[in-house]
């Protein structure tokens, strides 16, 4: 995109710009509050580590967090999958029933409250020993309906012909869809999986009430959520800032091996 | 396809199905449910109360979709735009913060926007003398935030076709004479729309069952269509009003999902005609 | 994708189906004691001091509120549960549904602890389904440095005077705010006849627009930074502002209170209940217990624990000295039956109007 007039470079800037600043102002108040020595967020006294000190004592969330990692982990990764080939699927298909698209909406617009009180209602009907393999998969409920939209976006001008050349020339399914579509939707399939673990790592509603009777599968936000009656402690905050800083870490350092690997 | 659909058949649809049923039946007195068969749910839902609930969330949904749709499609845009090596680190940070939590999030807009908050002290500092502003508890604090919160939603759904976008394709189109406004409107728009459609889905959808933020940033001021059906489920513990209304509320926004479906479809299909175009 | 044949594609989307939820269907272990309340509401090492007094593991997880936690006892049973922490109208609500299991008095021989009058409350007389583990009112905190008059009355709160004007708030659960029209008016807080909850409704709609907020989680923080001045507080939240700023005060109106009582209740479906009933019992010890008054800052009914208090924090805290005869003078919230469902409406239409 070399070709872009420098006026329109500059405007681009000021748009990434003006958004990251929008995004990140609530963060850096909520990473100054992580260091505030006062517990109520009313005023700045001194800064102070207790609250990380005070995080890596409190085993409840801390386990909450791993929880949550591995919930959003594995939903994610079903779900991109799930998706992914549903929207193919359905892509590829053209023609399909009103049904079938009322079926992959309905994920989205279930309110979550329905969703969590039949899932439970349904697994305990069945005998399912909840705990983290339930929010799991009602997690990939909605996910997949979310992933799925954002590849469906995608594929709208994909030109099917592509793909059956491919198979006219010989190559089995696996390879045209290694070779031609995946290079094509990967972009939406990294985004949809973003989305996905994005929504899976904030939900409460369905979370709660699919979770299993004890700690094991109590995520973040149910621990948070449940905080709220005696105060939320900066706790919290340090926690959502080691998450942060260390996503950052790993997303250096994985940049770095990239360029180490395609530079060899 | 087979494993997604039987994955929702067997999580969604079948469970889903069982509890919207009760719908038909009618609460207990003491909340359990009484097994014999009504419709009088489905006429409660038409009480006035309760569409002014849904067009006023509707509403405010809608607002924040709007907003969320024009900022997060120019951020995808100038995403796509930059140079491919530094996209997916864009992208990574526009959904960074949001891997921390709803709630403290929504508490760090609330130190920074209430009377007493930072931005009032900010403005003391240089010298504001005044009555601080309010800006919170307000349909408008309701909608920032909830534009805030599905920004990045918006931006992943348009980057998803932006990025596919062949710069030459723009530079053919500029080749051949067209002003770069037509450009836009001609040939990456329209190619843009199915991803633009799927934001604004999700903002809506996401905003239409949120609570947190209408009860924390609108002061509770204000309540979302999803809280209702949240309600009776939880608070009146009135299982069969709660299916009733979530059937409604299902039914409006499958109606308006398929034309805006409809709509991106027929858009998409332009754009090949648009694509012949330019080529040509 | 291949099979274009749809009865082959349905046969095998079903049994997909199938396999996914034989696959979860495994059947329950028993496990230790499990018990469900809010976070920091009782004290982090209970349980392994529990398991050092009586040998008996278990864990403690979290609820956010009320509805949440009765929402998922109704729909699985309350498998799983053993002893959870509700406020008293949920657990009426649970017992009227059949879900609690009998306290077995014999077993919780600390039951002697609670004051005769914690014994009688009209929710449950004579503790037959549920304990009660704090209790106290509902009132006005307010700053006594930024306020021109010292509140007295509902009506102070819900007609302002005008240096009040959007600087007030009220609860935003539904019982409690309804709790304050209902009062002012001086009706019964579980009042039923819809002519007197109209008027009700009617005065909490116009009162609506004189308030800063709605707000049941951080009512105190704001009275602390001097963003609202007035607000509808739980006796045990206002100290947490007392405990901020010495200058915050809590009143009860003169027209009264409710009488709140968060309860500890056994679950029917519960596989533990004797681990339960003695894990309600070293709740009702007088050390223990006290260890939520003098950290949580509420009540507790609890007689060797409340005159255990230290006069210092007595005198910090002047809701916590409330003679036990004034406290069991109010009413309590009880559940209403069908009436929830006008309750719950007129608390939309509240929060619909402009």
């Amino acid at each position: 995109m070399a070709e872009r007039s420098p006026g329109t470079r500059r405007a681009l800037w000021l748009v990434l710009t003006l958004v990251f600043a929008f995004l990140y102002i609530p963060i850096a108040v909520l990473v100054a509050l992580s260091f505030n020595n006062a517990g109520l967020p009313t005023a700045w006294s001194g800064f102070s580590l207790k609250w990380y000190a005070s995080l890596a004592g409190n085993s409840a969330i801390l386990s909450a967090g791993l929880n949550t990692l591995i919930v959003g982990l594995i939903s994610t990764t079903i779900a991109t999958l799930l998706g992914t080939l549903l929207a193919i699927g359905v892509e590829m298909r053209r023609q399909f029933g009103k049904g079938l698209e009322a079926l992959i909406f309905a994920p989205m617009i279930i309110p979550d409250i329905v969703l969590a009180i039949a899932l439970l209602s349904f697994f305990s009907m069945l005998n399912v020993t909840m705990g983290l393999q339930t929010i799991i998969v009602a997690h990939v409920v909605f996910n997949l309906a979310f992933v799925c939209s954002v590849v469906r976006a995608r594929l709208k001008n994909f030109d099917w012909s592509i793909v059956e050349a491919s198979a006219d020339l010989g190559a089995s399914a696996i390879t045209t869809f290694r070779r031609v579509t995946l290079p094509v939707i990967l972009p939406a399939v990294v985004a949809g999986a973003l989305l996905a673990f994005t929504l899976s790592v904030d939900e409460f509603i369905i979370a709660f009430f699919t979770a299993g009777a004890g700690k094991a599968s109590t995520t973040l936000p149910i621990q948070i959520y449940s905080m709220i009656r005696f105060g939320i402690t900066p706790e919290i905050n340090a926690l959502a800032t080691i998450v942060m800083a260390v996503s950052v870490v790993a997303l250096t350092l994985s940049q770095r091996l990239n360029r180490e690997v395609i530079g060899q | 396809m087979a494993p997604a659909l039987a994955w929702l058949t067997a999580l969604m649809v079948v469970p889903c199905a069982l509890v919207l049923t009760l719908a038909f039946f009618r609460r207990g007195i003491y909340g359990g449910i009484e097994y014999t068969v009504t419709l009088e749910n489905f006429g409660l839902v038409f009480d006035p109360l309760y569409a002014r609930i849904f067009l006023k969330s509707a509403y405010i949904a809608g607002t924040a979709t709007g907003i969320a749709v024009i900022i997060g499609y120019a951020a995808a845009y100038a995403i796509a735009a930059a140079p491919r090596r530094l996209q997916p680190v864009f992208l990574f940070f526009a959904v960074l913060p949001f891997w921390s939590n709803y709630l403290i999030r929504t508490y760090a807009w609330i130190v920074l926007l209430n009377r007493e908050g930072l931005i009032t002290q900010l403005l003391r500092w240089v010298g504001y003398t005044g009555e601080p502003p309010s800006m919170l508890y307000t349909e408008g604090a309701v909608i920032a935030g909830l534009v805030y919160n599905y920004l990045p939603f918006v931006i992943l759904a348009c980057y998803a076709p932006l990025s596919r976008l062949n710069p030459e394709l723009g530079e053919a189109s500029r080749d051949l004479g067209a002003s770069s406004v037509t450009t836009f409107r001609r040939i990456i728009l329209p190619l843009t729309v199915p991803g633009i459609a799927a934001g604004a889905v999700f903002v809506f959808v996401l905003s239409i069952g949120n609570f947190v933020t209408p009860a924390l940033l609108g002061g509770g001021r204000f309540q979302m269509i999803g809280n209702l059906v949240y309600d009776q489920f939880l608070t009146v513990n009135d299982w069969p009003f709660g299916a009733a209304l979530a059937i409604a509320l299902i039914a409006v926004m499958l109606l308006v999902l398929m034309a805006q479906s409809q709509f991106a479809d027929r858009a998409a299909g332009r754009t090949i005609e648009a694509r012949g175009g330019a080529d040509g | 994708m291949t099979a274009t044949d749809p009865r082959y594609r349905s046969s095998k989307t079903s049994s997909i189906a199938l396999g996914i939820a034989l696959a979860l269907s495994t059947p329950a272990a028993a496990a230790d004691l499990v018990v469900s309340n809010w976070d920091g509401y009782m004290a982090p090492d209970a349980m392994e001091a529990f398991k050092t007094a009586t040998g008996v593991s278990g864990e403690v997880v979290v609820h956010a509120t009320n509805e949440e936690i009765m929402g998922k006892l109704v729909a699985s049973g309350g498998k799983g549960y053993d002893v959870i922490f509700v406020s008293s109208p949920f657990a009426e609500v649970l017992n009227k549904l059949g879900l609690t299991e009998p306290m077995d008095h014999a077993k919780i021989p600390n039951l002697a602890n609670l004051y005769p009058e914690a014994t009688k409350l009209p929710h449950d007389v004579g503790n037959s389904f549920s304990v009660p583990y704090t209790w106290g009112t509902t009132g006005l905190c307010y700053r006594s440095d930024l306020v021109k008059e010292a509140p007295t009355s509902w009506n102070d709160l819900l007609v302002p005077s005008d240096d009040l004007m959007g600087k007030t708030t009220m609860l935003a659960t539904d019982r409690w705010l309804l709790a304050a029209g209902q009062l002012d008016k001086g009706f019964s807080v579980n009042e039923t006849d819809p002519a007197k909850l109209a008027e009700v409704k009617d005065l909490l709609i116009s009162a609506k627009k004189n308030l800063l907020a709605y707000d049941d989680t951080t009512f105190y923080s704001k009275l602390v930074s001097g963003e609202a001045l007035m607000v509808q507080a739980w006796d045990g939240w206002c100290n947490y502002g007392i405990a901020e700023k010495p200058e915050i005060k809590y009143v009860i109106p003169k027209e009264g209170s409710d009488l709140w009582v968060d309860t500890m209740v056994v679950m029917k479906a519960s596989q533990n209940k004797d681990a339960a009933f003695k894990f309600i019992n070293f709740m009702l010890d007088a050390k223990n217990h006290a260890w939520a008054a003098q950290n949580i800052d509420y009540k507790v009914p609890n007689k060797p624990a409340m005159e255990s208090l230290p006069a210092d924090f007595l005198a910090k805290f002047p809701n916590m000295a409330m003679p036990v005869a004034d406290l069991v003078k109010f009413e309590q919230l009880r559940d209403v039956g069908n009436a929830q469902r006008d309750y719950a409406k007129i608390v939309s239409e509240i929060k619909a109007a402009q």
